[in-house]
Protein backbone atom coordinates (compact mmCIF):
# COMPACT_ATOMS: atom_id res chain seq x y z
CA UNK A 1 0.00 0.00 0.00
CA UNK A 2 2.98 2.22 1.10
CA UNK A 3 4.80 1.51 -2.46
CA UNK A 4 1.65 2.38 -4.26
CA UNK A 5 1.56 5.84 -2.51
CA UNK A 6 5.02 6.50 -3.07
CA UNK A 7 5.29 5.36 -6.90
CA UNK A 8 1.63 7.78 -7.00
CA UNK A 9 3.97 10.78 -5.68
CA UNK A 10 6.88 10.18 -7.60
CA UNK A 11 4.29 10.17 -10.82
CA UNK A 12 2.91 13.66 -10.24
CA UNK A 13 6.42 14.84 -9.61
CA UNK A 14 7.44 13.46 -12.43
CA UNK A 15 4.07 15.30 -14.75
CA UNK A 16 4.98 18.52 -12.74
CA UNK A 17 8.66 17.92 -14.38
CA UNK A 18 7.67 17.00 -17.79
CA UNK A 19 5.26 19.87 -17.61
CA UNK A 20 7.83 22.26 -17.13
CA UNK A 21 9.28 22.91 -20.77
CA UNK A 22 5.23 23.23 -21.77
CA UNK A 23 5.41 26.36 -19.11
CA UNK A 24 8.55 27.75 -20.82
CA UNK A 25 7.52 27.78 -23.94
CA UNK A 26 3.77 29.30 -23.20
CA UNK A 27 4.84 31.67 -20.73
CA UNK A 28 8.35 33.12 -21.49
CA UNK A 29 7.55 35.37 -24.28
CA UNK A 30 5.94 37.24 -22.24
CA UNK A 31 8.31 37.44 -19.92
CA UNK A 32 10.35 38.48 -21.99
CA UNK A 33 8.16 41.49 -23.59
CA UNK A 34 7.72 42.35 -19.75
CA UNK A 35 11.54 42.27 -19.10
CA UNK A 36 12.30 44.61 -22.37
CA UNK A 37 9.91 47.40 -21.69
CA UNK A 38 11.40 47.94 -18.37
CA UNK A 39 14.87 47.93 -19.01
CA UNK A 40 17.00 51.22 -20.05
CA UNK A 41 17.99 51.63 -23.23
CA UNK A 42 21.36 51.00 -21.99
CA UNK A 43 21.29 47.46 -21.23
CA UNK A 44 18.76 46.87 -23.84
CA UNK A 45 21.62 47.48 -26.74
CA UNK A 46 24.25 46.14 -24.86
CA UNK A 47 25.51 42.96 -26.92
CA UNK A 48 27.59 41.72 -23.79
CA UNK A 49 24.86 41.91 -21.05
CA UNK A 50 22.66 39.13 -20.32
CA UNK A 51 19.31 39.57 -21.83
CA UNK A 52 17.51 37.34 -19.60
CA UNK A 53 17.52 39.86 -16.71
CA UNK A 54 17.49 43.64 -15.59
CA UNK A 55 21.19 44.29 -13.99
CA UNK A 56 21.50 47.67 -14.62
CA UNK A 57 17.76 48.51 -12.65
CA UNK A 58 14.28 48.80 -13.89
CA UNK A 59 13.07 52.05 -15.43
CA UNK A 60 9.56 53.08 -16.56
CA UNK A 61 10.61 55.22 -19.18
CA UNK A 62 9.18 53.28 -22.63
CA UNK A 63 5.96 53.42 -20.49
CA UNK A 64 6.39 57.09 -20.55
CA UNK A 65 7.20 57.39 -24.15
CA UNK A 66 4.76 55.35 -24.91
CA UNK A 67 1.63 56.97 -22.90
CA UNK A 68 2.84 60.71 -23.75
CA UNK A 69 4.89 60.86 -26.61
CA UNK A 70 2.36 58.30 -28.99
CA UNK A 71 -1.51 57.81 -29.62
CA UNK A 72 -1.75 54.82 -27.02
CA UNK A 73 -4.62 56.07 -25.16
CA UNK A 74 -6.40 57.27 -28.23
CA UNK A 75 -6.04 54.01 -29.93
CA UNK A 76 -7.17 51.98 -26.21
CA UNK A 77 -10.18 54.34 -26.41
CA UNK A 78 -11.08 53.08 -29.93
CA UNK A 79 -10.34 49.62 -29.19
CA UNK A 80 -12.42 49.50 -25.97
CA UNK A 81 -15.36 51.48 -27.92
CA UNK A 82 -15.55 49.33 -30.77
CA UNK A 83 -15.31 45.88 -28.87
CA UNK A 84 -17.83 47.15 -26.15
CA UNK A 85 -20.47 48.32 -29.28
CA UNK A 86 -19.42 45.46 -31.29
CA UNK A 87 -20.13 42.75 -28.35
CA UNK A 88 -23.22 43.94 -27.56
CA UNK A 89 -24.66 44.19 -30.76
CA UNK A 90 -23.59 40.95 -31.68
CA UNK A 91 -24.92 39.14 -27.90
CA UNK A 92 -28.29 41.04 -28.69
CA UNK A 93 -28.58 39.57 -32.16
CA UNK A 94 -27.02 36.30 -31.67
CA UNK A 95 -29.36 35.62 -28.01
CA UNK A 96 -32.58 36.22 -30.06
CA UNK A 97 -31.47 34.13 -33.43
CA UNK A 98 -29.98 31.11 -30.83
CA UNK A 99 -33.86 30.80 -28.44
CA UNK A 100 -34.87 30.56 -32.00
CA UNK A 101 -32.77 27.76 -33.25
CA UNK A 102 -32.69 25.94 -30.14
CA UNK A 103 -36.30 26.33 -29.38
CA UNK A 104 -38.57 27.05 -32.36
CA UNK A 105 -39.84 25.47 -35.04
CA UNK A 106 -40.79 26.97 -38.24
CA UNK A 107 -39.94 27.37 -41.76
CA UNK A 108 -36.37 27.06 -42.97
CA UNK A 109 -34.87 27.06 -39.20
CA UNK A 110 -32.83 24.16 -40.37
CA UNK A 111 -30.84 25.53 -43.31
CA UNK A 112 -30.41 28.96 -41.11
CA UNK A 113 -28.72 26.80 -38.48
CA UNK A 114 -26.26 25.48 -41.19
CA UNK A 115 -26.03 28.78 -42.56
CA UNK A 116 -24.49 30.10 -38.92
CA UNK A 117 -22.58 27.31 -38.59
CA UNK A 118 -20.66 27.61 -41.96
CA UNK A 119 -19.96 31.18 -41.47
CA UNK A 120 -18.89 30.42 -38.09
CA UNK A 121 -16.39 28.61 -39.81
CA UNK A 122 -15.34 31.45 -42.37
CA UNK A 123 -11.90 33.06 -42.07
CA UNK A 124 -11.83 36.99 -42.08
CA UNK A 125 -8.70 36.89 -44.18
CA UNK A 126 -11.16 35.32 -46.64
CA UNK A 127 -13.68 38.51 -47.29
CA UNK A 128 -11.46 41.83 -46.29
CA UNK A 129 -10.97 43.10 -50.03
CA UNK A 130 -14.67 43.03 -50.97
CA UNK A 131 -15.81 44.15 -47.23
CA UNK A 132 -13.11 46.87 -47.57
CA UNK A 133 -15.22 48.03 -50.52
CA UNK A 134 -18.44 47.45 -49.04
CA UNK A 135 -16.97 49.77 -45.90
CA UNK A 136 -16.28 52.54 -48.34
CA UNK A 137 -20.26 52.13 -49.93
CA UNK A 138 -21.39 52.61 -46.49
CA UNK A 139 -19.28 55.74 -45.84
CA UNK A 140 -17.16 54.61 -43.00
CA UNK A 141 -13.91 54.30 -44.99
CA UNK A 142 -11.16 55.29 -42.39
CA UNK A 143 -13.46 54.79 -39.43
CA UNK A 144 -13.52 53.34 -36.50
CA UNK A 145 -17.34 52.72 -36.54
CA UNK A 146 -16.75 50.25 -40.20
CA UNK A 147 -15.29 47.99 -37.56
CA UNK A 148 -18.53 48.14 -35.05
CA UNK A 149 -20.55 47.11 -38.40
CA UNK A 150 -18.29 44.84 -39.72
CA UNK A 151 -16.95 42.65 -36.03
CA UNK A 152 -20.48 41.16 -35.73
CA UNK A 153 -20.08 39.23 -38.68
CA UNK A 154 -17.88 36.84 -37.23
CA UNK A 155 -18.95 37.54 -33.50
CA UNK A 156 -23.00 36.78 -33.96
CA UNK A 157 -22.19 33.52 -35.44
CA UNK A 158 -19.99 32.57 -32.71
CA UNK A 159 -22.39 33.36 -29.75
CA UNK A 160 -25.31 32.16 -31.38
CA UNK A 161 -24.06 28.48 -31.59
CA UNK A 162 -22.83 28.85 -28.31
CA UNK A 163 -25.52 30.32 -26.74
CA UNK A 164 -27.60 27.74 -28.95
CA UNK A 165 -25.84 24.86 -26.76
CA UNK A 166 -26.48 26.71 -23.45
CA UNK A 167 -29.90 27.08 -24.17
CA UNK A 168 -30.72 23.53 -25.30
CA UNK A 169 -29.60 22.81 -21.60
CA UNK A 170 -32.57 24.17 -20.37
CA UNK A 171 -35.56 22.45 -19.75
CA UNK A 172 -38.13 22.60 -21.85
CA UNK A 173 -41.02 22.26 -19.01
CA UNK A 174 -39.40 25.11 -17.29
CA UNK A 175 -40.22 27.37 -20.32
CA UNK A 176 -43.88 25.71 -20.65
CA UNK A 177 -45.11 25.67 -17.09
CA UNK A 178 -44.55 30.02 -17.12
CA UNK A 179 -46.44 30.12 -20.56
CA UNK A 180 -49.19 27.51 -19.25
CA UNK A 181 -49.53 30.47 -16.48
CA UNK A 182 -49.90 33.05 -19.06
CA UNK A 183 -46.49 34.20 -19.94
CA UNK A 184 -45.77 34.98 -23.78
CA UNK A 185 -43.01 33.42 -24.99
CA UNK A 186 -40.57 36.36 -25.08
CA UNK A 187 -41.34 36.92 -21.07
CA UNK A 188 -40.75 33.25 -20.82
CA UNK A 189 -37.60 34.16 -22.67
CA UNK A 190 -36.55 37.05 -20.42
CA UNK A 191 -37.72 35.93 -17.07
CA UNK A 192 -36.81 32.36 -17.01
CA UNK A 193 -34.70 31.13 -19.59
CA UNK A 194 -32.05 34.02 -19.68
CA UNK A 195 -31.64 33.86 -15.84
CA UNK A 196 -30.66 30.01 -16.34
CA UNK A 197 -28.49 30.81 -19.24
CA UNK A 198 -26.36 33.60 -17.71
CA UNK A 199 -22.80 31.41 -17.66
CA UNK A 200 -23.81 30.86 -21.02
CA UNK A 201 -23.99 34.72 -22.00
CA UNK A 202 -21.20 35.97 -19.79
CA UNK A 203 -19.27 32.85 -21.59
CA UNK A 204 -20.16 34.57 -24.94
CA UNK A 205 -19.75 38.13 -23.97
CA UNK A 206 -16.06 37.37 -22.75
CA UNK A 207 -15.50 35.46 -25.85
CA UNK A 208 -16.64 38.11 -28.20
CA UNK A 209 -14.68 40.81 -26.23
CA UNK A 210 -11.61 39.02 -26.78
CA UNK A 211 -12.22 38.56 -30.52
CA UNK A 212 -12.99 41.50 -31.00
CA UNK A 213 -10.11 42.92 -28.44
CA UNK A 214 -7.79 40.85 -30.74
CA UNK A 215 -9.21 41.52 -34.48
CA UNK A 216 -6.65 42.80 -36.68
CA UNK A 217 -6.66 42.05 -40.59
CA UNK A 218 -10.24 44.05 -40.63
CA UNK A 219 -8.77 47.00 -38.35
CA UNK A 220 -5.80 47.31 -40.22
CA UNK A 221 -7.51 47.33 -43.78
CA UNK A 222 -10.36 49.67 -42.88
CA UNK A 223 -8.91 52.00 -40.49
CA UNK A 224 -5.64 54.04 -40.84
CA UNK A 225 -5.98 57.72 -39.48
CA UNK A 226 -3.83 57.34 -36.60
CA UNK A 227 -7.56 58.76 -34.55
CA UNK A 228 -9.16 56.04 -35.61
CA UNK A 229 -6.83 52.58 -35.79
CA UNK A 230 -7.35 50.43 -32.70
CA UNK A 231 -4.37 49.52 -30.24
CA UNK A 232 -2.95 45.79 -31.96
CA UNK A 233 -2.85 48.19 -35.17
CA UNK A 234 -1.49 51.21 -33.62
CA UNK A 235 1.26 49.39 -31.95
CA UNK A 236 1.79 47.29 -34.57
CA UNK A 237 1.88 50.30 -37.18
CA UNK A 238 2.95 53.39 -35.52
CA UNK A 239 5.49 52.30 -32.54
CA UNK A 240 7.90 51.15 -35.57
CA UNK A 241 10.18 54.03 -36.78
CA UNK A 242 12.88 53.91 -38.87
CA UNK A 243 15.88 53.38 -35.88
CA UNK A 244 16.60 50.57 -34.10
CA UNK A 245 16.03 52.04 -31.03
CA UNK A 246 12.17 51.24 -30.70
CA UNK A 247 12.01 47.95 -28.97
CA UNK A 248 11.12 49.54 -25.30
CA UNK A 249 8.05 51.59 -26.43
CA UNK A 250 7.27 48.87 -28.83
CA UNK A 251 7.30 45.47 -26.15
CA UNK A 252 5.72 48.40 -23.74
CA UNK A 253 2.68 48.93 -25.97
CA UNK A 254 2.21 45.00 -26.69
CA UNK A 255 1.68 44.60 -22.85
CA UNK A 256 -0.21 47.57 -22.37
CA UNK A 257 -2.49 46.54 -25.15
CA UNK A 258 -3.11 43.07 -23.85
CA UNK A 259 -4.07 44.05 -20.07
CA UNK A 260 -7.61 44.46 -20.58
CA UNK A 261 -7.47 40.88 -22.09
CA UNK A 262 -5.24 39.54 -19.28
CA UNK A 263 -7.52 40.97 -16.50
CA UNK A 264 -10.82 39.68 -17.80
CA UNK A 265 -8.70 36.38 -18.62
CA UNK A 266 -7.50 36.27 -14.66
CA UNK A 267 -11.27 36.81 -13.22
CA UNK A 268 -12.82 34.61 -15.80
CA UNK A 269 -9.69 31.65 -16.39
CA UNK A 270 -12.99 28.86 -16.04
CA UNK A 271 -15.44 30.50 -18.27
CA UNK A 272 -12.86 30.78 -21.24
CA UNK A 273 -11.61 26.70 -20.49
CA UNK A 274 -15.09 25.67 -20.82
CA UNK A 275 -16.10 28.15 -23.69
CA UNK A 276 -13.35 26.94 -25.32
CA UNK A 277 -14.27 23.66 -25.49
CA UNK A 278 -18.11 24.26 -25.56
CA UNK A 279 -17.48 26.47 -28.81
CA UNK A 280 -15.36 23.31 -30.61
CA UNK A 281 -17.63 20.69 -29.17
CA UNK A 282 -21.34 21.53 -29.08
CA UNK B 1 -68.55 62.73 -25.02
CA UNK B 2 -64.88 63.73 -25.65
CA UNK B 3 -63.77 61.55 -22.56
CA UNK B 4 -66.27 58.24 -24.03
CA UNK B 5 -63.87 58.69 -27.29
CA UNK B 6 -60.48 58.49 -25.97
CA UNK B 7 -62.00 55.12 -24.08
CA UNK B 8 -62.97 53.93 -26.85
CA UNK B 9 -59.73 54.60 -28.87
CA UNK B 10 -57.35 53.27 -25.46
CA UNK B 11 -59.83 50.05 -25.90
CA UNK B 12 -59.34 49.42 -29.46
CA UNK B 13 -55.64 49.97 -29.43
CA UNK B 14 -54.79 47.78 -26.52
CA UNK B 15 -56.49 45.23 -27.64
CA UNK B 16 -55.06 45.58 -31.53
CA UNK B 17 -51.63 45.47 -28.95
CA UNK B 18 -52.62 42.13 -27.75
CA UNK B 19 -53.70 40.87 -30.94
CA UNK B 20 -50.12 42.03 -32.02
CA UNK B 21 -48.67 40.39 -29.26
CA UNK B 22 -50.33 36.98 -29.50
CA UNK B 23 -49.37 37.21 -33.54
CA UNK B 24 -46.27 37.24 -32.51
CA UNK B 25 -45.84 34.94 -29.96
CA UNK B 26 -46.66 31.99 -32.34
CA UNK B 27 -43.80 30.20 -33.03
CA UNK B 28 -43.85 30.37 -37.15
CA UNK B 29 -44.08 33.97 -36.37
CA UNK B 30 -41.63 34.07 -33.44
CA UNK B 31 -38.95 32.14 -34.96
CA UNK B 32 -38.52 34.26 -38.17
CA UNK B 33 -38.73 37.69 -36.36
CA UNK B 34 -36.15 36.45 -33.93
CA UNK B 35 -33.63 35.46 -37.05
CA UNK B 36 -34.30 38.34 -39.30
CA UNK B 37 -31.18 40.55 -37.65
CA UNK B 38 -29.03 37.96 -37.96
CA UNK B 39 -29.92 36.90 -41.10
CA UNK B 40 -29.90 40.45 -42.62
CA UNK B 41 -26.45 40.50 -41.40
CA UNK B 42 -24.96 37.34 -42.68
CA UNK B 43 -26.99 38.54 -46.05
CA UNK B 44 -25.67 42.12 -46.35
CA UNK B 45 -22.03 41.60 -44.85
CA UNK B 46 -20.87 37.87 -45.86
CA UNK B 47 -23.13 36.71 -48.60
CA UNK B 48 -22.69 39.53 -50.68
CA UNK B 49 -19.09 40.44 -50.20
CA UNK B 50 -18.36 36.61 -51.49
CA UNK B 51 -20.36 37.49 -54.22
CA UNK B 52 -18.38 40.57 -54.76
CA UNK B 53 -14.91 38.06 -54.22
CA UNK B 54 -16.22 35.84 -57.06
CA UNK B 55 -16.92 38.88 -59.05
CA UNK B 56 -13.69 40.48 -58.41
CA UNK B 57 -11.54 37.67 -59.36
CA UNK B 58 -13.31 37.32 -63.10
CA UNK B 59 -12.93 40.75 -63.27
CA UNK B 60 -9.47 43.53 -64.16
CA UNK B 61 -11.02 45.65 -60.73
CA UNK B 62 -8.40 48.11 -60.07
CA UNK B 63 -8.75 50.21 -56.96
CA UNK B 64 -10.83 53.64 -58.02
CA UNK B 65 -11.23 52.18 -61.51
CA UNK B 66 -14.10 50.52 -63.41
CA UNK B 67 -13.75 47.42 -63.85
CA UNK B 68 -14.60 44.73 -66.61
CA UNK B 69 -15.09 40.64 -66.97
CA UNK B 70 -11.93 39.00 -68.13
CA UNK B 71 -12.92 35.06 -67.07
CA UNK B 72 -10.24 33.04 -65.70
CA UNK B 73 -7.04 35.58 -66.63
CA UNK B 74 -6.58 36.29 -62.75
CA UNK B 75 -6.21 32.69 -62.15
CA UNK B 76 -4.04 31.74 -65.02
CA UNK B 77 -1.99 35.27 -64.50
CA UNK B 78 -1.42 33.65 -60.90
CA UNK B 79 -0.36 30.20 -61.79
CA UNK B 80 2.59 32.03 -64.16
CA UNK B 81 3.73 34.63 -60.99
CA UNK B 82 6.53 32.83 -58.87
CA UNK B 83 5.40 34.50 -55.80
CA UNK B 84 2.02 33.15 -56.26
CA UNK B 85 3.59 29.53 -56.60
CA UNK B 86 5.63 29.87 -53.87
CA UNK B 87 2.79 31.00 -51.79
CA UNK B 88 0.65 28.11 -52.67
CA UNK B 89 3.85 25.45 -51.87
CA UNK B 90 4.35 27.91 -48.37
CA UNK B 91 0.70 27.40 -47.39
CA UNK B 92 0.58 23.64 -47.30
CA UNK B 93 4.37 23.09 -45.65
CA UNK B 94 2.74 26.02 -43.14
CA UNK B 95 -0.40 24.32 -42.33
CA UNK B 96 0.93 20.71 -42.42
CA UNK B 97 3.61 20.99 -40.43
CA UNK B 98 2.04 23.29 -37.90
CA UNK B 99 -1.29 21.14 -37.12
CA UNK B 100 0.95 18.19 -37.18
CA UNK B 101 3.14 19.36 -34.41
CA UNK B 102 0.29 21.15 -32.60
CA UNK B 103 -1.45 17.44 -32.82
CA UNK B 104 1.35 16.12 -31.24
CA UNK B 105 1.98 18.41 -28.49
CA UNK B 106 -1.31 18.68 -27.98
CA UNK B 107 -2.47 15.51 -27.37
CA UNK B 108 1.21 15.27 -24.84
CA UNK B 109 0.26 17.99 -23.34
CA UNK B 110 -3.07 17.27 -22.50
CA UNK B 111 -2.35 14.11 -21.37
CA UNK B 112 -0.37 15.79 -18.73
CA UNK B 113 -2.87 17.88 -17.46
CA UNK B 114 -5.07 15.35 -17.05
CA UNK B 115 -3.03 13.71 -14.18
CA UNK B 116 -3.27 14.42 -10.45
CA UNK B 117 -1.40 17.89 -10.43
CA UNK B 118 -0.47 20.38 -7.55
CA UNK B 119 -1.38 23.92 -8.78
CA UNK B 120 -4.06 22.31 -11.53
CA UNK B 121 -5.93 26.03 -11.98
CA UNK B 122 -2.61 27.92 -12.06
CA UNK B 123 -1.30 25.37 -14.87
CA UNK B 124 -3.92 25.28 -16.71
CA UNK B 125 -4.59 29.45 -16.60
CA UNK B 126 -0.62 29.95 -18.04
CA UNK B 127 -1.00 26.92 -20.63
CA UNK B 128 -4.07 29.13 -21.85
CA UNK B 129 -2.70 32.47 -22.09
CA UNK B 130 -0.71 32.44 -25.42
CA UNK B 131 -3.98 31.75 -26.85
CA UNK B 132 -6.23 34.78 -25.33
CA UNK B 133 -3.54 37.47 -26.15
CA UNK B 134 -3.83 39.61 -29.19
CA UNK B 135 -1.80 37.79 -31.84
CA UNK B 136 -0.79 40.68 -33.35
CA UNK B 137 0.86 41.94 -30.21
CA UNK B 138 2.26 38.81 -28.78
CA UNK B 139 3.88 38.04 -32.13
CA UNK B 140 5.90 41.46 -31.94
CA UNK B 141 7.38 39.55 -28.80
CA UNK B 142 8.25 37.17 -30.93
CA UNK B 143 9.52 39.24 -33.64
CA UNK B 144 12.07 40.73 -31.12
CA UNK B 145 13.12 37.64 -29.31
CA UNK B 146 13.98 36.58 -34.04
CA UNK B 147 15.62 39.98 -34.10
CA UNK B 148 18.81 39.87 -36.20
CA UNK B 149 20.98 41.67 -33.60
CA UNK B 150 19.55 41.03 -29.85
CA UNK B 151 17.74 37.33 -30.53
CA UNK B 152 17.46 36.05 -27.14
CA UNK B 153 16.92 32.73 -28.71
CA UNK B 154 20.38 32.80 -30.29
CA UNK B 155 21.44 34.39 -27.07
CA UNK B 156 20.15 31.23 -25.28
CA UNK B 157 21.54 28.83 -27.84
CA UNK B 158 24.84 30.00 -27.71
CA UNK B 159 24.94 29.99 -24.19
CA UNK B 160 23.85 26.43 -23.72
CA UNK B 161 26.20 25.25 -26.45
CA UNK B 162 23.75 24.14 -29.84
CA UNK B 163 24.36 27.13 -31.35
CA UNK B 164 27.40 28.17 -33.07
CA UNK B 165 27.55 32.56 -32.74
CA UNK B 166 26.01 34.76 -34.17
CA UNK B 167 23.36 31.78 -34.32
CA UNK B 168 20.85 31.75 -37.35
CA UNK B 169 19.35 34.72 -38.52
CA UNK B 170 15.96 34.22 -38.11
CA UNK B 171 13.61 36.26 -39.98
CA UNK B 172 16.50 37.05 -43.35
CA UNK B 173 16.76 33.51 -44.29
CA UNK B 174 14.29 31.33 -46.14
CA UNK B 175 14.03 28.17 -44.03
CA UNK B 176 14.59 29.44 -40.56
CA UNK B 177 11.97 32.43 -41.27
CA UNK B 178 8.91 29.34 -41.97
CA UNK B 179 10.71 27.77 -39.34
CA UNK B 180 9.79 31.12 -36.89
CA UNK B 181 6.45 31.24 -37.93
CA UNK B 182 5.43 27.84 -37.74
CA UNK B 183 6.95 27.92 -33.87
CA UNK B 184 4.69 30.90 -33.15
CA UNK B 185 2.02 29.06 -34.62
CA UNK B 186 2.38 26.50 -32.44
CA UNK B 187 2.81 28.34 -29.39
CA UNK B 188 -0.61 30.06 -29.86
CA UNK B 189 -2.61 27.46 -31.42
CA UNK B 190 -1.55 24.74 -29.04
CA UNK B 191 -3.51 25.82 -25.71
CA UNK B 192 -6.46 25.17 -28.12
CA UNK B 193 -5.46 21.54 -29.11
CA UNK B 194 -4.74 21.03 -25.07
CA UNK B 195 -7.56 22.04 -23.46
CA UNK B 196 -9.96 20.75 -26.29
CA UNK B 197 -8.06 17.35 -26.26
CA UNK B 198 -8.27 17.27 -22.35
CA UNK B 199 -12.08 17.66 -22.24
CA UNK B 200 -11.92 14.67 -24.24
CA UNK B 201 -10.07 12.88 -22.22
CA UNK B 202 -11.77 13.94 -19.14
CA UNK B 203 -15.14 12.17 -20.60
CA UNK B 204 -13.84 9.17 -21.21
CA UNK B 205 -15.35 6.14 -18.64
CA UNK B 206 -13.29 4.83 -16.20
CA UNK B 207 -14.76 1.28 -16.64
CA UNK B 208 -12.63 1.43 -20.05
CA UNK B 209 -9.48 1.69 -18.59
CA UNK B 210 -10.09 -0.56 -15.62
CA UNK B 211 -11.35 -3.34 -18.32
CA UNK B 212 -8.13 -2.68 -20.09
CA UNK B 213 -5.94 -3.01 -16.99
CA UNK B 214 -7.91 -6.10 -16.18
CA UNK B 215 -7.09 -7.62 -19.72
CA UNK B 216 -3.85 -6.81 -18.99
CA UNK B 217 -3.00 -4.01 -21.26
CA UNK B 218 0.13 -2.00 -20.25
CA UNK B 219 -0.03 2.52 -19.92
CA UNK B 220 1.11 2.17 -23.43
CA UNK B 221 -1.59 -0.18 -24.72
CA UNK B 222 -4.49 1.58 -22.89
CA UNK B 223 -2.98 4.85 -24.33
CA UNK B 224 -3.65 3.05 -27.98
CA UNK B 225 -6.92 0.72 -27.76
CA UNK B 226 -8.40 2.67 -25.04
CA UNK B 227 -7.66 6.61 -24.91
CA UNK B 228 -6.73 7.07 -28.87
CA UNK B 229 -10.37 5.24 -30.27
CA UNK B 230 -12.54 7.11 -27.86
CA UNK B 231 -10.72 10.84 -28.51
CA UNK B 232 -11.22 10.14 -32.22
CA UNK B 233 -14.30 12.64 -32.92
CA UNK B 234 -12.26 15.06 -30.50
CA UNK B 235 -9.49 14.66 -32.48
CA UNK B 236 -11.29 15.27 -35.70
CA UNK B 237 -13.09 18.40 -34.74
CA UNK B 238 -10.18 20.01 -33.51
CA UNK B 239 -7.70 19.29 -36.39
CA UNK B 240 -10.65 20.64 -39.25
CA UNK B 241 -10.59 23.72 -36.65
CA UNK B 242 -7.32 24.02 -37.06
CA UNK B 243 -6.20 23.41 -40.32
CA UNK B 244 -8.70 26.10 -41.78
CA UNK B 245 -7.59 28.79 -39.00
CA UNK B 246 -3.91 27.92 -39.90
CA UNK B 247 -4.47 27.93 -43.20
CA UNK B 248 -6.28 31.07 -43.50
CA UNK B 249 -3.31 32.95 -40.75
CA UNK B 250 -2.66 36.40 -41.32
CA UNK B 251 -1.52 38.07 -38.36
CA UNK B 252 1.90 36.18 -37.64
CA UNK B 253 3.07 35.96 -40.95
CA UNK B 254 2.51 39.99 -41.61
CA UNK B 255 3.88 41.18 -38.24
CA UNK B 256 7.03 38.89 -38.37
CA UNK B 257 8.35 38.19 -41.38
CA UNK B 258 5.75 40.53 -44.26
CA UNK B 259 5.63 37.31 -46.15
CA UNK B 260 9.79 37.90 -46.39
CA UNK B 261 12.72 36.94 -47.38
CA UNK B 262 11.76 36.70 -50.85
CA UNK B 263 8.06 35.37 -50.51
CA UNK B 264 9.13 32.70 -48.55
CA UNK B 265 6.74 32.60 -46.16
CA UNK B 266 3.80 34.11 -47.67
CA UNK B 267 0.79 32.98 -47.26
CA UNK B 268 -2.89 33.53 -49.03
CA UNK B 269 -4.01 36.26 -46.79
CA UNK B 270 -0.57 37.77 -46.53
CA UNK B 271 0.11 38.09 -50.35
CA UNK B 272 -3.97 38.75 -51.16
CA UNK B 273 -3.03 41.85 -48.88
CA UNK B 274 -0.04 42.42 -50.66
CA UNK B 275 -1.12 42.43 -53.88
CA UNK B 276 -4.81 43.63 -53.41
CA UNK B 277 -4.20 46.58 -51.24
CA UNK B 278 -0.53 47.88 -51.62
CA UNK B 279 -0.43 47.64 -55.30
CA UNK B 280 -3.75 48.14 -55.74
CA UNK B 281 -4.40 44.65 -58.11
CA UNK B 282 -7.82 43.78 -56.29
CA UNK B 283 -8.69 41.78 -58.87
CA UNK B 284 -5.64 39.80 -58.12
CA UNK B 285 -6.01 40.10 -54.61
CA UNK B 286 -9.66 38.60 -54.43
CA UNK B 287 -9.00 35.53 -56.58
CA UNK B 288 -5.96 34.72 -53.99
CA UNK B 289 -8.45 34.95 -51.43
CA UNK B 290 -10.17 32.49 -53.25
CA UNK B 291 -8.28 29.84 -52.59
CA UNK B 292 -8.99 29.40 -48.97
CA UNK B 293 -12.15 28.74 -50.06
CA UNK B 294 -12.00 25.08 -51.45
CA UNK B 295 -10.31 23.87 -48.15
CA UNK B 296 -13.46 25.80 -45.99
CA UNK B 297 -15.63 23.56 -47.73
CA UNK B 298 -13.76 20.64 -47.36
CA UNK B 299 -13.86 21.91 -43.76
CA UNK B 300 -17.37 22.31 -43.28
CA UNK B 301 -18.03 19.80 -45.58
CA UNK B 302 -16.60 17.22 -43.22
CA UNK B 303 -17.63 18.59 -40.03
CA UNK B 304 -21.21 18.19 -41.15
CA UNK B 305 -21.13 14.80 -42.95
CA UNK B 306 -18.64 13.03 -40.11
CA UNK B 307 -18.48 15.00 -36.85
CA UNK B 308 -21.73 16.49 -36.25
CA UNK B 309 -24.50 14.67 -37.61
CA UNK B 310 -27.09 16.81 -36.58
CA UNK B 311 -25.73 20.42 -37.16
CA UNK B 312 -28.94 22.39 -36.01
Amino acid sequence: MEGQSARRLRWKVASHLLLVPFLLFALFPFYHMALTSLKQDRELYDRQAVPLLIRQGPTLDHYQKLLWESAFLTWTKNSLLVTLLATTLSLVIGTVAAYALARLRFFGVASFGTGIFVTYLVPTSLLFLPMAQVVNWLGLGDSKWSLVVTYPTFLVPFCTWLLMGYFRTVPKEVEECAMVDGATRIQALLRIVLPIAVPGLVCAALFAFTLSWNEFIYALTFTSSSDQITASVGVTSELIRGDVYFWGPLMAGAILGSVPIVVLYVFFLDYYVSGLTAGALK
Amino acid sequence: MAVGNVGVATVARRSLRVRVRELIDREKILGPVFVTPALLLLVLLVAYPFAMALYFSVSNAFIGRPSHFIGVQNFVNLWQSDAFRQTFQNAFVFTGSAVAIKLVLGISLALLLNQQLWFKRAIRGAVLLPWVIPTALSTLGWWWMFSSLYSVVNWTGIAVGIMDPPGPNWLGQKYYAMTAVVAVNVWRGLPFFAITILAGLVSIPRELYEAAEADGAGPVGRFWYVTLPMLKPVLAIVVLFSTIFTFSDFNIVYVLTHGGPINSTHLFATLARQIGLETGRIAEGAAISLYLFPLLVFVVYAQLKFVRKEVY
